[in-house]
């Protein structure tokens, strides 16, 4: 597997901090470290308002990936920001995660809902986050409380690396694949097996078979959409929908699971670092801002 | 808050839904369970707090095959860990 | 009375033909993509090594994932019968006190508990996931690097056993590079690799209840890796019959003589 393709679901990594904002004048500053599998972010909040997040590859520890993540992010803040200056810190990601200058932990999940309300609003309803190794579905309130979750973590099928294994067979660079997908007149029927290895094997006899390649490519990017639409209804779909994770940058799977739920997810919001990729990071952000006011006593 | 821990794969889907809401993190399903698959970990998903039962991250992904020996086939048996909960909180979706 | 039997599985094509209860031939060959000429092939050969041709055989019954094909000409299977019940009928042939019979194939595992008569009483198949399968085998052994029949010899040369976490083929493939490149020695990657197979294998066959004796067939129970790992994994000694792979296709050709 080349490097080269490996960088699909990871982005090159890049700092962001709010030029508007002076944080020395704000009253409450939180901050959130999300440590994913693939990915570190580390988002900070000025009385609640997204002052700078950033996002690094995670490296082979956890907690340095944490340390790196928000020291990278602190040095590119004027005037400078210490740690100390930040008031709450909540640690998030992948497993009981190791932010060690964090003071409390809290789950990936309640925190990327959390992180899509404020993202995109009081609407949202669902989230579908389709990362490079597992898929979550989260149904929350208009405050950003998650009502149910599942989250989908042994099969490859739905995932970046499913797709990837699929995009090594058309010999097609992953980042073009779904468009690859869409250029069929008319939609095949799916690929009948959801299990990637099998489904690998039955699109490579489609193939042989004398299928064009955006044929069978539109087989298995339907196939996989229906396992993430199969993963939402199991909580029950509700307006409005967000698609978050590495492949939602996969239009044919997010074309197609709009297809088929009827519903046509928001759009990535314009607001400038309002990225969806660290909405876990500004999650937990939140989440440190209600712990220090509630400790303090102040609502 | 219903928390759905599992997969689905190729064969099926297989989820262990813990209802939050009414789950008090008494511990009971975690003493029956004779695989070990479930622990009582913080709630965060209600800011109040609490502790609620959970699956454990390593058995996520393969609950078909811990749970196995809970599901004779042949037979409707009430698996220990939904038969030990006072509260009904635990639900498996096959 | 010759009769034959022939199992079209997902990655080979078996054919027996016996006369009565004595073995006249066996044949194997590669299901390939028109698996009516691959089943073919295979009848052809067993035909030949039989020194007989179609017309002598009165009964012929189909099994495996192809076998609605079989009953199309050329083949033209009498009948079909699932896999289940072709091994139990195998099984309890070659081992008559088989009572838990085992079949892990390319892309299937299945598990039945038997009686004395060969006659199936509780199952369960293991279907649609690689994982729980042959697939799962061949594709950490292109991933290791190594052919799939050292596999087995190679794992019973690891002295410890490591965990593997991933569940999923995909997964394990990558899990199995990240060893490589941590330098973990061969042999204890292949015995991770068939310990992980045996025990989610053993998940399925105790669904069914262990009852001796055990008998193990499919193309996987020649990697006697997996097959010392599953004993290990389900605490019971276990029997492997010479030629397991051919199990079905004879349990299949039994069935045909009783013309049930």
């Amino acid at each position: 597997m080349s490097e080269e393709r490996k960088e699909f679901w990871r982005w090159p990594e890049y700092r962001w901090v709010n030029p508007d904002i002076d944080w020395t004048k704000g009253k409450v500053i939180t901050a959130g470290v999300d440590v994913g599998s693939v990915s570190s972010k580390a988002a900070i909040l000025v009385d609640g308002e997204l002052y700078a997040y950033d996002y690094m590859r995670t490296g082979a520890s956890s907690k340095d990936s944490a340390i790196k993540a928000m020291t990278w992010l602190l040095e590119a803040i004027e005037p400078k920001m210490k740690l100390e200056d930040i008031h709450y810190i909540v640690g998030t990601g992948y497993g009981r995660v190791n932010v060690p200058f964090a003071k409390r932990a809290i789950t990936e999940i309640a925190c990327h809902a959390r992180g899509a309300n404020f993202l995109w609003g009081p609407t949202v309803r669902t989230i579908l986050d389709v990362g490079g190794q597992d898929v979550k579905a989260i149904r929350c309130d208009e405050k950003g409380k998650v009502i149910s979750f599942l989250m989908n973590d042994k099969c490859a099928a739905g995932t970046g690396r499913g797709m990837e294994v699929f995009a090594d067979l058309l010999g097609v660079p992953i980042q073009d694949i779904g468009h690859l997908s869409l250029q069929v007149k008319e939609e095949p029927p799916p690929v009948s097996n959801t299990c990637v290895v099998f489904a690998r094997n039955e699109a490579s006899a489609l193939l042989r078979q004398g299928w064009p390649k955006e044929q069978v490519a539109a087989a298995y990017h339907l196939a996989m959409a229906m396992r993430m639409v199969e993963l939402l209804e199991r909580l029950g779909v509700e307006k409005d929908l967000v698609v978050t994770g590495g492949q939602s940058k996969n239009i044919g799977i997010v074309k197609r699971v709009a297809r088929l739920l009827n519903i046509e997810p928001l759009p990535n919001p314009t607001k400038p670092g309002y990225d969806p990729v660290a909405a876990g990071a500004i999650g937990a952000a939140l989440f440190a801002k209600a712990l220090y006011e509630r400790e303090k006593g102040v609502k | 808050m219903k928390a759905h821990y599992g997969y689905r794969d190729g064969s099926g889907a297989y989820f262990i839904i813990i209802d939050t809401d009414k789950c008090d993190g008494c511990g009971k399903c975690v003493e029956a369970c004779p695989q070990g698959v479930l622990e009582i970990v913080p709630n965060d998903y209600d800011i109040e707090g609490g502790m609620m039962a959970a699956v454990k991250e390593e058995h996520r992904w393969k609950l078909k095959y811990t749970c196995g020996p809970c599901k004779p086939v042949g037979k409707q048996v009430t698996p220990p860990c939904i038969a030990a909960c006072p509260k009904g909180a635990i639900e498996h979706s096959w | 009375m010759i009769t034959a039997g022939i199992d079209l599985g997902a990655r080979t094509v078996k054919a027996v033909i016996m006369d009565g209860t004595k073995i006249l031939s066996k044949a194997i060959t590669i299901t390939g993509f028109e698996q009516k000429q691959s089943a073919e092939e295979a009848l052809n050969n067993a035909l030949k090594t039989a020194g007989i041709s179609r017309k002598d055989i009165e009964y012929l019954v189909a099994t495996g994932t192809g076998r609605k094909v079989c009953l199309e000409p050329p083949i033209s299977a009498n009948r079909e019968v699932t896999e289940v019940i072709a091994d139990a009928a195998g099984a309890v042939f070659v081992h008559p006190a088989t009572r838990t019979v085992i079949d892990v194939g390319a892309e299937e595992g299945r598990a039945a508990r038997v009686d004395e008569k060969g006659s199936v009483k509780d199952f369960v198949i293991n279907e649609r996931c690689a994982a729980g399968a042959g697939t799962f085998v061949e594709a950490m052994a292109r991933a290791l690097e190594v052919r799939v029949e050292d596999m087995g010899p190679l794992a019973l040369k690891s002295t410890r056993s490591i965990p593997m976490n991933a569940q999923c083929t995909v997964f394990a493939e990558s899990e199995v590079v990240t060893l490589i490149h941590e330098q973990t020695p061969k042999e204890d990657i292949a015995k991770a690799i068939v310990d992980s197979m045996a025990a989610r294998i053993g998940s399925m066959v105790r669904r069914v209840g262990i009852e001796k004796d055990v008998v193990l067939i499919g193309g996987v129970a020649k990697n006697i890796g997996f097959v010392e790992a599953l004993k290990r994994e389900l605490a019971t000694d276990i029997v492997v019959p010479p030629d397991p792979e051919f199990v079905g296709a004879l349990g299949a050709a039994l069935i045909a003589a009783r013309k049930e």
